[in-house]
């Protein structure tokens, strides 16, 4: 693909970068950094050779910018602080209201009818799960971004934010709670 | 000095197979499981009371294709 070509087809990927990486830094300036040097690393790289998505492509350029980015701010004593909030999103009972005290169901995840996959071709789908994922609390965002859509390995995940194993699962299985949840209230249920 | 009869015992539901399976571990225990399986191999026996479970729980089973597709939804919003 010549240079002028890929060019073109960068623009329109950009917001979808910045979203991305908005979600997993949570700072716009830095964001609108690591978009910055992705795109100019797909321009100058001669690595696209179309055999994936041009999208593909470039998270996977995005994804070692936000991992260097991460790593610096981890450097920088100033804003270390900004991860170590993550203790309060630690909070494993506060799904517990969705269980009996016998650990059963209570109310049961609802039916999302024979194909919920045909909402993935709906625009107002993908809005409705960019809100949900906006709602996240911030570290589990996060975590949950580096974790499905940048598809880290739990291990990376745990070094780059320096948080033990059980950490990481919980926060996981927060981030699935809610969105799974908020995708049921603002959409599925709303659908039947 | 008799014994008194033995008093009516409580009422009880009958210990079925279903709710035996389904009480080894409780649908928040399998709630973690099926979050925990999706980032890494379980042992051989959170593997077998998870398919216990599942086999009698129908609202689980709801939750784990709900996971399924959160996963395909995920990875949509990366194409």
């Amino acid at each position: 693909m010549a240079a002028a070509d890929i060019s073109r087809d960068l623009e329109p990927q950009r917001s979808y970068l910045l979203r991305v990486a908005r979600l997993q830094l949570r700072d716009e300036a830095l964001a609108e950094d690591v978009v910055q040097e992705t795109l100019l690393a797909a321009l100058s790289g001669t690595g696209f050779s179309g055999k994936s998505s041009l999208r593909t492509w470039l998270t996977g350029i995005l994804k070692h910018k936000i991992v260097d980015a991460i790593r610096k701010k981890q450097r920088e004593p100033t804003v270390a602080s900004s991860f170590a909030d993550i203790d309060s999103e630690m909070d494993i009972e506060d799904f517990d209201a969705l269980f009996n005290e016998r650990g059963g169901w209570d109310p049961k995840p609802g039916e999302w009818g024979a194909s919920p996959e045909d909402a993935l071709n709906q625009r107002q789908f993908l809005d409705v799960m960019d809100l949900c994922l906006e709602k996240l609390p911030p570290n589990t965002a996060r975590v949950f971004m580096m974790r499905e859509v940048m598809e880290l390995e739990t291990d990376e995940i745990c070094k780059e934010l320096t948080i033990n194993a059980n950490n990481l699962w919980v926060i996981l299985y927060r981030a699935r709670m809610a969105l799974r949840l908020c995708l049921e209230q603002n959409w599925f249920a709303r659908n039947d | 000095m008799t014994d008194a009869p033995d008093p009516t015992p409580p009422a009880r539901r009958p210990m079925t197979l279903k709710r035996v399976l389904g009480h080894i571990i409780s649908c928040k225990d399998a709630s973690r499981l099926m979050s925990q399986r999706e980032d890494g191999r379980l042992s051989a026996w959170q593997r077998l009371v998870l398919r216990l479970h599942l086999s009698v729980c129908a609202a689980c089973s709801r939750f784990e294709r709900q996971m399924a597709f959160l996963r395909t939804a995920m990875q949509r919003y990366r194409q």
